[in-house]
């Protein structure tokens, strides 16, 4: 059996939660403290790519990034970077569809911070990053786990704009969403199952580890 | 050692305007909730920032809207407890402590300082402990010695008892006490709680509305509070509408007779105050008599609360009797009550314009 579609799966998630993990964590404290006409807009932008359809996320990707678009004409002339069909395409895919997860989970973990906390730090002389990274990200890291969590999952179980933005190359841009469509087109139902078993297997390790994670928060004590 | 505050800020409802001096004594900030006392502190503390004004601590500008001064908090070196303590829950009470040794940057020197003040709150013990394993007066220790371990200039307790159990709040009361007797600084205290105020803090400002409506001596604040608002907001339970009839004399509102003060009545008088305590029975007749109607009687553990009614039938009268002991019998409801001249409060109408 070819492991290639894992390895890849797995670096294309890895590589696009951590991006998330940033991208989601700074738009949502900026977005949560704007005024909230603005944030209502920002919201509704940056939720989009949660609720359409994966093809319309791929259309959008290939408009902007594609061989004869401005972005991939340019990376093309500077660097020599084709930026579609390659492993790595599917991590602009993942990074899109992921970061509402992100996004909205933090936020709601920022929203519900109690703001008393940043206030005495500042009394107490504490810097706006020494509060951010000591006091507001342990405050919100449930909240923050469970968005890097969700996005991961979501990552790993990518297909409709990756398969768009990437396509489908064995030994190349194979994932095991992309795998498992192609072999049961190609009648291996077999082969399908084997790698529908391996990404259940995958999930529920995650999932697993996150509610371990939390049971030894919980009996650590925290207020 | 002194703060001068004189800010101007557009709050929801109101426009808070406040304006006083505090010396080395402990003051007290009395008002009800939403009166502006809490964000007058959180604009000293530079969390907010007022629209205009200055605020001066022992000759620094820490805020100053002409010259634009605005000081961060990080910069102020002011210590502020706010009503939840706002303990860091992540981290243990010695943790906590040392976050408010920002400025001491020799690592044995903070080692020792938060040493010497974990034994000063009488913490050491729960040194390794975090805010949600703590009593409630463990953590507001814990978050008064966070603060007086920078050695702040200005120290501000904003309702410091009021997330306490009532049977602890008095214990701890007698600590912050001897705290806010013992700091070398400012202290501000805000409370809704008049003997609060009167047990712990020589001088008091009493605001309403968000403006200050009096400061001065505690003892004399409550003696003379001069206005209605602050005569109810200072516990006098008898608030009577009256008119002026001379320098020493009104008319009460559904009484006949004129009552006798000892203090000057001034011109615009529209109320006297009189505590329930102060009342006493008289034979009609008597000097500031006033004839009065039994309307009920409630018992508490140490006094009696009698409610009467005035001839009109509307206008209320509550008289306190303190019981020798849980035993004593009701108080015989007289016909008439007096106040002594010397006990009565002229007050003027104090509704500050919205």
């Amino acid at each position: 059996m070819d492991w290639y579609p894992l390895w890849n799966s797995l670096r294309i998630a890895l590589i696009s939660c951590a991006a998330v993990f940033f991208l989601g964590i700074f738009a949502a404290y900026y977005i949560a403290k704007l005024p909230r006409t603005v944030k209502g807009v920002l919201d509704v932008i940056l939720t989009l790519p949660m609720v359409l359809p994966p093809t319309v996320v791929g259309y959008f990707l290939l408009l902007l990034f594609g061989a004869k678009r401005p972005l991939g004409i340019f990376f093309m002339e500077h660097f020599g970077v084709k930026l579609v069909m390659n492993w790595y395409s599917a991590i602009f895919a993942s990074i899109v569809v992921a970061f509402p997860l992100m996004y909205r989970t933090a936020r709601g973990a920022f929203e519900s911070f109690d703001e008393t906390l940043a206030w005495s730090a500042q009394t107490l002389g504490q810097s706006g990053a020494w509060i951010f990274w000591r006091v507001r990200m342990p405050y919100c890291r449930q909240g923050i786990l469970a968005g890097t969590v969700l996005a991961f999952a979501r990552a790993l179980g990518e297909y409709g704009a990756t398969s768009m933005i990437a396509g489908y190359t064995p030994g190349k841009t194979a994932t095991i969403a992309t795998t498992v469509y192609q072999l049961w087109r190609t009648n291996d139902e077999a082969g399908a199952m084997r790698w529908v078993l391996v990404d259940i297997v995958i999930s529920a390790v995650v999932l697993l580890a996150v509610n371990l994670l939390e049971k030894k928060q919980k009996a650590g004590g925290r207020a | 050692m002194s703060l001068e505050v004189n800010i101007e800020k557009k709050l929801n409802g109101f426009t808070l305007r406040s304006e006083f001096t505090a010396g080395d004594t402990a003051t007290a900030l009395l008002g009800a909730s939403g009166c502006g006392k809490s964000m007058t502190l959180r604009c000293i503390a530079g969390i907010v920032k007022p629209d205009m004004g200055r605020i001066v601590l022992d000759g620094r500008v820490l805020f100053d809207s002409e010259q634009h001064i605005d000081l961060p908090p990080q910069q102020r070196g002011v210590g502020l407890l706010f009503q939840n303590y706002a303990l860091f829950p992540n981290m243990t009470v010695e943790q906590n402590i040392l976050c408010g040794l920002k400025a001491e940057k020799d690592k044995a020197a903070r080692k020792a300082r938060c040493e010497e003040m974990l034994r000063a709150m009488r913490l050491e013990e729960l040194a390794s402990r975090r805010p949600a394993e703590l009593s409630g007066g463990q953590q507001q220790r814990t978050a008064l010695a966070r603060i007086l371990v920078g050695k702040p200039k200005i120290l501000m307790l904003d309702e410091p008892f009021s997330a306490l159990d009532s049977y602890l709040r008095e214990e701890v009361e007698g600590e912050v006490g001897a705290l806010l007797a013992g700091f070398s600084g400012t202290a501000l205290l805000v409370t809704h709680n008049r003997d609060e105020a009167y047990r712990l803090c020589p001088e008091m400002i009493v605001m309403d509305g968000g403006r200050v409506l009096r400061a001065g001596a505690t003892k004399a604040v409550f003696a003379d509070p001069q206005s209605t608002t602050a005569a109810r907001l200072t516990g006098c339970k008898n608030i009577l509408p009256c008119t002026r009839v001379d320098e020493h004399t009104v008319q009460l509102t559904g009484w006949n007779a004129p009552l006798h003060l000892a203090a000057r009545v001034p011109e615009g008088c529209t109320a006297v105050g009189i505590r329930a305590h102060d009342f006493a029975p008289c034979a009609p007749g008597a000097p500031n008599a006033l004839p009065v109607q039994r309307l009920s009687t409630s018992e508490n553990p140490f006094d009696w609360n009698v409610i009467f009614a005035a001839p009109d039938g509307t206008t209320r009268l509550w008289w306190k009797v303190s019981k020798a002991n849980l035993d004593a019998a009701a108080p015989a409801a007289p016909q008439c009550l007096a106040a002594a001249p010397e006990s009565i409060m002229p007050l003027v109408d104090s509704r500050p314009a919205r």
